[in-house]
């Protein structure tokens, strides 16, 4: 396997949607390059750290004022 | 009678299931428990199509507000979720061509480019890269970085992997093909960590 074939296949690999046998092919292409195995780790930890933290945050002041917005329109029928 | 079908498993409804035929028979609070439940990812995918917090703002309340009037048309057979996600992410578009002043504005917008599609930077990175920032610093970089992605890669990354919708609801929200949405996820997701990859890259020695 090449690494563009492997890179093809990065996000079955990381969505956990391959086959035993192409499982198997992917780990045996990162048992000899470094490169690819650096992808799918920083990748790996690009997709967790952009899960993990909040970058928009809605305050609680913000969601109650929205909230009692959209509830006032809606009991008034929109 | 509830006309809408059962969508989550074989045999057990969605919960939201429920909660959309009471709203239907003129139950206001059963609304009220939808907004409650889904108003921050609305608010979250908003900024992220807007990236303007008071459009934002505008957009969660007429997304939420056009689903309550449309609620008729909810034919049952995409999660209710799902659907109030197309909803806010055509009012974020919408939102988006006022700002511009009438000009088009679509989601294939800027995804001619090939940044990204072979990883140049094969730097590893330092363990836990993220507690060599603050929160607050963490945050802006994570802001600032995906919000250089051209929006077609952007929305498809943040639907898919932020928010967790699977690649056929992505593309059904988005009116893409799912060949479509894959390759997208997977550009978003390396032009991502190339991007990343200059803050959080193991540092040799005293280097920069």
């Amino acid at each position: 396997m090449t690494c563009s074939e492997f890179l093809a296949l990065l996000d079955d690999l990381i969505d956990d949607s391959v086959t035993p046998e192409t499982r198997a092919q992917l780990q045996e292409h990162l048992r000899g390059c470094d490169h690819c195995e650096v992808t799918l780790n920083t990748t790996r930890k690009t997709i967790e750290i952009y899960r993990s933290h909040e970058i928009y945050d809605l305050p609680p002041s913000l969601r109650e004022r929205l909230h009692a917005a959209i509830m006032a329109r809606c009991k008034k029928g929109c | 009678m509830s006309t809408i079908q059962l969508i989550a498993g074989e045999n057990e409804p969605h919960p939201d299931v429920a909660l959309v035929d009471r709203v239907r028979g003129g139950d206001v609070l059963a609304y009220d428990t939808l907004v409650r439940k889904y108003d921050r990812q609305i608010f979250r995918i908003a900024q992220h199509i807007t990236q303007n917090r008071e459009d934002a703002e505008d957009v969660m309340q007429d997304a939420f507000l056009k689903a309550y009037e449309k609620i008729d048309q909810f034919q049952g057979n995409s999660k209710f979720y799902t659907w109030l996600v197309r909803i806010a992410v055509n009012e974020s578009l919408m939102r988006l061509r006022k700002r511009r002043t009438g000009k088009m504005v679509s989601i294939d917008e800027d995804i001619e480019t090939d940044e990204g599609s072979v990883p140049r930077d094969l730097a590893d990175w330092a363990p836990d890269p993220e507690q060599n920032y603050g929160q607050a610093e963490l945050a802006e970089i994570l802001r600032k970085t995906i919000q250089g992605l051209p929006q077609g890669f952007r929305i498809v990354f943040v639907l898919r992997d932020v928010e967790g919708l699977s690649t056929e609801e992505t593309a059904e929200t988005l009116g893409l093909s799912i060949p479509a949405v894959k390759s997208r996820l997977l550009r978003a997701r390396l032009q991502l960590r190339e991007r990343l990859s200059r803050y959080f890259r193991r540092k040799r020695g005293a280097e920069k």
